[in-house]
């Protein structure tokens, strides 16, 4: 964070902790979002080989295409940071492209789910087929739920700041969306190792 | 009433909080006296067993989510700003959307009460009926096809969803908005405790949410979560929901521990004993909150190893409570004690609270447990608790800030009837129910036969619950004639130590003309150490900016009810409505100018 972003959310707000308002906020929804997680990756592992007929995750999981997702993920917070870096600046130009970089390569990564997702219905593993496929979706499928948000978020500041209304007056609105974003990024990367890597 | 429709004002969101919250503890006090009419003689017939299925849901549900949880909420919103010297909450239109989804969230659930026509089933048909902690697999749509179950699940979400916004808004309002020189060790204990309940909601209710959306993925799409012909154990049902269930036992307590501790010292004209220690035994309750959720699942058959480890975690954490009791009854010795219906009820909790602990005790033993539940033994332990406990503290805080919330105190006389008439009522409803346990009646079942031998004790038991609404109804005269009749209270009508009674009351819109500076624990009272301070002067002597009101925190909320009756009513359209609405609000909210 740069010193003229400290300065202005000191000067807007005085609070006891220092921390502004809304991060902390933000901060405290992550950790409440972690525990949201941490039950449906535990579901998960609780009924892993549980599965009473197939497809079981090895016949299914095509660990080369969701590893370019993931990079795609990965590169998406890469984005982020530059773009808040950019708006602290007060760098609007590329404040924006990075903006909507970052929304694109999470647009992309919807796409592959919706890729993946389609193409395991085709072999035959829905939410119904077993538990690994209930529990596979509703992972997954909540991990997608929150991304689809963060592109939604993310389109609203690039439209902001395409109308001008979004400036570095605003870093810290950019800041709180990149930390969701990467947080979101992070539980993916848990996702991708404990579903995907640790058959 | 457009000012009260689209209010941020922590105040009188705090008022809502409470006549809504205390019109759901009324609806849910009928249920019980219905299922106590139909237990006070064996093979009763007043309703079906159907009927007493949902009866006995809905009072659980209602009294947990929609009566103790927001009449705690009422005191956060009320008391915690004021407490900290601030002028508001953290983030005022997440709190009005708090309250409006509670309210819809309760309305939703309620509304299963009427609604069975639309579900070509007869009125008082479809209300939830699975039990308050409704286990898989009975909640399974094979097990249970009609929409009852599903109103319930869908409720509970919405409700989750008030109870998280709310837990970010008062962690931020209470480590951020203190006063200069409120240290967090000068923080009032009732703010402490609120503070510790709010990580416990908002690490425990997403819990609860990825269970009950297994269940509504398994009920509406047909997955296998809970299915045991699928390779699914319905265990993990029991054990997210206890996971989240344990916690949100002390979610209830906590806050009426913080009301005890103001209330005694205020009364005693004594500090509160022993203040970082009960601080930090509220803080370890917290976590210890979190390991002893198996207890709850003794007779599953978790084995010896899990069965030792819980029942080790249950004994244990009866300790920090303990200590918390002797710390109160440490600030109540050698007190100048005036004896208030605020202490009555206060020291009433203490007594009851104890009780509950004790047999709460004997539960964490396995092989006693065992025995015990499913029987009314453990329905006498969870109303010790929750009504000798929580209920009592929560009253101690009515008749505590009454005063302060609508500037006229509350009748003392009444009061004390009101006290005397709950206090007997609830031990001779509740005590029995150990007995009845023991000599073993099951809980949730609709009658029992002659033959069991807890016929008189069921009666006396029946005979208490009834005594216990007519104090509720000498509650509901004082606050009526109160409104009109009662003394004015003035800044302080009992001394208090704390921020709250250095202003009016009630309060005016911005609170303090001029933030305070605390330089101690005890602001308002002269010790050894230090001279009272200056109250804030009555007229600011600089405006204050106040925040206007907001219509779309209420917008907002309201998409989550319709977006609930998507797959109640298998319409997919609705579904669309719903998350229109519900974005709609959460823009208009977030581009709207609202300078706090």
């Amino acid at each position: 964070m740069t010193h003229a972003a400290v300065a202005h959310s000191a000067a807007a707000h005085h609070t006891s902790l220092g921390l502004d308002n809304r991060k902390m906020a933000f901060w405290a929804f992550i950790g409440s979002e972690c525990l949201l997680f941490t039950s449906l990756i535990s579901t998960y592992l609780v009924y892993k080989g549980r599965s009473v007929v197939g497809p079981y995750p090895h016949e299914i999981l095509n660990i080369p295409f969701t590893s370019v997702s993931t990079f795609d993920l990965l590169m998406s917070s890469l984005m982020m940071v530059l773009a808040l870096a950019a708006v602290q600046r007060g760098d609007m130009k590329w404040g924006k492209i990075w903006l909507f970089c970052t929304a694109l390569l999470g647009l992309v990564f919807l796409g592959g789910q919706v890729i993946e997702f389609t193409e395991f219905v085709h072999k035959g593993l829905t939410l119904q087929t077993n538990l690994f496929g209930c529990t596979f979706f509703v992972l997954t499928g909540t991990h997608g739920a929150h991304v689809t948000v963060g592109v939604l978020w993310l389109l609203t500041l690039w439209v902001r700041a395409l109308q001008g209304k979004l400036t570095s007056a605003n870093a810290m609105t950019v800041e709180i969306t990149g930390l969701y974003w990467h947080f979101v990024d992070v539980v993916w990367i848990v996702i991708f190792t404990v579903v995907y890597l640790i058959q | 009433m457009k000012s009260w429709l689209t209010t941020t004002d922590h105040k009188r969101i705090g008022l809502l909080y409470f006549f809504t919250a205390f019109a759901f503890f009324l609806i849910g006090g009928i249920e019980a006296l219905v299922i106590r009419a139909q237990l006070a003689q064996p093979n009763g017939h007043l309703v079906t067993a159907e009927t007493y299925n949902q009866l006995f849901t809905m009072h659980g549900t209602t009294m947990v989510f929609l009566a103790l949880m927001p009449l705690s909420a009422s005191f956060f919103n009320y008391i915690v700003p004021l407490q900290i010297g601030a002028r508001d909450v953290a983030f005022p239109r997440l709190n009005a959307f708090s309250y409006w989804v509670f309210l819809l969230g309760g309305l939703f659930l309620n509304a299963s009460w009427f609604v069975g026509p639309l579900f070509h089933a007869g009125v008082l048909n479809v209300a939830p009926d699975g039990g308050w902690f409704g286990y898989a697999n009975l909640t399974e749509r094979q097990f249970s096809p009609g929409p009852n179950i599903d109103f319930w699940l869908l409720g509970l979400q919405i409700l989750g969803i008030s109870s998280l916004a709310a837990g970010f808004n008062f962690i931020v309002t209470i480590l951020n908005l203190r006063a200069p020189g409120m240290k967090m060790m000068r923080v009032p204990a009732f703010t402490w405790m609120t503070l510790v309940t709010q990580f416990l909601v908002i690490t425990a209710f997403p819990v609860i949410t990825v269970a009950l959306v297994f269940l509504m993925f398994d009920r509406f799409f047909g997955t296998h979560f809970y299915v045991s012909q699928a390779g699914a154990t319905p265990i993990l049902w029991q054990h997210l929901f206890w996971l989240f269930g344990h916690p949100e036992v002390y979610i209830l307590i906590l806050p009426a521990m913080g009301i005890v501790s103001e209330v005694l010292p205020t009364f005693a004209r004594k500090p509160l004993f022993g203040y970082t220690v009960v601080v930090y035994s509220g803080i370890l309750i917290g976590f210890m909150g979190w390991g002893v959720w198996s207890h709850h699942m003794f007779s599953v058959g978790l084995g010896p190893i899990a069965d030792s480890v819980f029942s080790a975690t249950t004994m244990l954490i009866a300790v920090p409570t303990g200590v918390k009791i002797f710390n109160w009854i440490a600030t109540l010795w050698g007190g100048d004690i005036r004896g208030t219906t605020a202490l009555h009820f206060a020291v009433g909790f203490i007594a009851m609270f104890i009780i509950g602990g004790l047999s709460g005790v004997t539960h964490a033993s396995p092989p006693a447990d065992l025995q015990q539940t499913d029987t009314y033994y453990v329905v006498a332990h969870i109303h010790y608790v929750l009504f000798g406990g929580t209920i009592m503290g929560l009253f101690a805080g009515i008749y505590y800030w009454w005063p302060k919330m609508t500037g006229r105190l509350l009748s003392e006389a009444l009061g004390k009837w009101h006290f005397w008439l709950q206090f007997v009522g609830m031990n001779l409803a509740f005590f029995p129910m150990h007995l009845i346990g023991l000599l073993g009646m099951p809980r949730r079942i609709y009658t029992y036969s002659p033959e069991l031998g807890v016929s008189d004790l069921n009666l006396l038991s029946t005979i208490g619950a009834f005594l216990i609404a007519l104090s509720i109804f000498v509650f509901v005269v004082n606050i009526v004639r109160t409104r009109r009749r009662g003394q004015q209270a003035g800044n302080d009508p009992w001394g208090g130590a704390t921020l709250e009674w250095s202003i009016s009351s009630p309060p005016p819109v911005y609170n303090f003309s001029v933030i305070p500076t605390v330089a101690n624990r005890l602001p308002r009272w002269k010790t050894e150490h230090h001279e009272p301070m200056r109250d804030p002067p009555a007229t600011p002597p600089a405006p204050i900016h106040v925040p206007g009101g907001s219509w779309w925190p209420m917008l907002a909320a309201l998409g989550l009810p319709i977006l609930a009756l998507a797959p109640l009513t298998h319409t997919l359209w609705l579904a669309f409505v719903g998350v229109a609405v519900l974005l709609g609000g959460i823009y208009l909210w977030a581009f709207e100018p609202f300078e706090v």
